[in-house]
């Protein structure tokens, strides 16, 4: 008789995908759509506090009020904060791993209130400061999405 | 506030692989403690209230797979999705609604089960920000950065708290990583994301665990060492990264003044005796110390430099080793609120703290401490 066999089974989940389709809005479409055909970024301002909202949405939430009043803000701006990405990552859009190392900043658009994340061309901290001006740099293709802007470029080096 | 007591605790191990332990396994085993810790039974547990993460266990409703290990059966049960210590926060308020005499709280995470980078880029939104591959690891660097660039702390400061928090972990049998580091070797430890290095991280982690809430009344016939809620609050900031300046800590200043006033704490520097934060990065340790008021803004780093947060200094701080030294995720709130308790009931074994008579233990949801949590826990009402 065969020696019972301790092992321990683990089940994997398999190819299996759990796809979704999200809708953007009528604000965040506008946005996607100025920057896919017009390689420009627009805002939405609040009737109450005035602050700028990139990307668009429909409520201030300190105020939480409507907001209507879409402006245009600047493909230029600048480093709210930083990082440079050394650890491998599947990048969930592609399913393939992002070149190591990237730099990675929040970055506040001239005429914006709050800050978007995006990459950075510069993969070296040194050479990065917080404050620091860059402008946005679009894809020659482009679909509606944020990778439009295939990163932002540091206009002082 | 009426009086309600933490009546028994439980914890699994902490391991980078519990492979012999599905979650329903580990559920049982820290309900399991939990109620022998209380020296209670199933019975007496009148409420459950589960912590987990569907994108964590890889199913719908996951509270649903461990509903026999908790001891739900024939139970009132529900489900807070979100760290641990939002969970006893609900549990606490089911007590108070005077509808239940005791709530049992379990957490559960299994993190070498998943993919935790994925898994975190899909707190981010989908149309602005998972796409650009943003998660924990990277959306704490742009944290650390913002908070290290405002107040000129360095990376040496942080190190402080990788050295401390692992050499704490040698004295708790439930921690996953106990280290014997210098800070030297602390940052030659290679970047993850600039400016957090491998030792500045927390390891990913498998883990369960759970505590039992009691009115007073209850309380007093379960245990002559009840400890008791003194305060607590919870407060949120903004869901995007960009809507926040992540150097700021108001949602946690917040959460604390709400939870010291209901305490009657007016210095928490000289009235509180310890504290467990979620340290699930160095730096945070120093940004919630600053948060939870006991510095001023930016000088967290300097107040570990004093030795003051050591397990021998005037305000010990994650005694148990934090976060650093095992995370398994959502059980890490119940895992502060469980190690102050222990100090406070001085069954904290090595590495108990003299003299523990108030303590706060603190919880965050979100990326970038978005949400805080703050409890003061004492030996007293």
């Amino acid at each position: 008789m065969a020696e019972e066999r301790k092992e321990l089974i683990k089940l994997e989940s398999g190819e299996a995908e759990q796809p979704f389709c999200w809708s953007a809005g009528v604000y965040g479409s506008k946005f996607l759509t100025e920057l896919r055909d017009n390689k420009r970024f627009v805002g939405v301002k609040c009737p109450k506090c005035g602050k700028v909202y990139v990307p668009p949405r429909n409520v201030c939430g300190p105020c939480f009020a409507e907001l209507t009043e879409l402006v245009p803000v600047s493909d230029e701006g600048e480093i709210v904060t930083f990082t440079v990405v050394s650890f491998g990552f599947v990048d969930p859009s592609t399913g393939k791993q992002k070149p190591v190392p990237y730099g990675y900043a929040v970055i506040k658009l001239d005429g914006a209130d709050t800050y978007i994340l995006h990459y950075l061309d510069e993969t070296d901290p040194q050479k990065i400061k917080v404050g620091a001006r860059v402008k946005a740099v679009f894809e020659e293709e482009r679909t509606g999405s944020m990778l439009d802007v295939k990163h932002f470029t540091l206009l002082e080096r | 506030m009426e009086p309600v007591a933490v009546v028994g605790v439980g914890m699994t191990a902490m391991r980078r692989e519990r492979r012999k332990d599905g979650y329903a396994d580990l559920v049982y085993e820290a309900v399991c403690l939990a109620l022998e810790d209380a020296g209670m039974t199933i019975d007496q547990v009148d409420n459950v209230v589960t912590v987990s993460n569907d994108f964590f266990d890889g199913r719908t409703i996951s509270s649903m797979a461990i509903q026999d290990a908790c001891g739900s059966y024939d139970k009132n049960v529900s489900t807070v999705e979100g760290d641990g210590t939002f969970g006893a926060f609900y549990g606490l308020m089911r007590i108070l609604s005077g509808s239940f005499g005791t709530t049992l709280v379990c957490a559960h995470h299994k993190g070498s089960e998943s993919e935790m980078a994925l898994i975190t880029n899909a707190m981010f939104d989908p149309i602005y920000e998972r796409f650009l591959g943003v998660e924990a690891i990277t959306s704490s660097a742009l944290q650390a950065r913002a908070y290290m660039d405002k107040y000129g702390v360095t990376e040496e400061d942080c190190a402080l708290v990788s050295v401390k928090n692992h050499g704490n972990a040698f004295r708790n049998p439930v921690a996953q990583l106990p280290l014997e580091l210098t800070v030297e070797e602390v940052m030659a430890s290679p970047y993850v994301a600039e400016p957090l290095k491998v030792l500045d991280c927390c390891p990913i982690s498998d883990g369960a665990s759970a505590v039992i809430l009691a009115s007073a009344e209850r309380a007093a016939k379960i245990t002559d060492k009840p400890v008791w809620v003194r305060g607590v609050a919870h407060c949120c900031d903004a869901y995007h990264l960009g809507d926040r300046d992540l150097s700021d800590v108001r949602a946690l200043q917040y959460a604390a003044r709400k939870a010291y006033s209901m305490a009657g704490i007016s210095d928490p520097r000289q009235e509180i005796d310890l504290v467990e934060l979620y340290d699930a990065f160095t730096y945070m340790e120093l940004m919630w110390l600053e948060g939870l008021g006991f510095c001023d803004p930016g000088d967290g780093g300097k107040l570990t430099a004093s030795g003051a947060t050591a397990l021998d200094g005037k305000i010990p701080v994650n005694p148990s080793g934090g976060c650093l030294s095992g995370h398994p995720v959502l059980v890490a709130g119940l895992n502060r609120i469980i190690e102050c308790v222990l100090q406070l009931r001085g069954d904290a074994g090595e590495r108990q703290v003299d003299g523990v008579r108030a303590a706060v233990a603190h919880g965050v949801n979100g990326p970038c401490g978005q949400s805080h949590c703050v409890w003061v826990l004492g030996g007293e009402r």
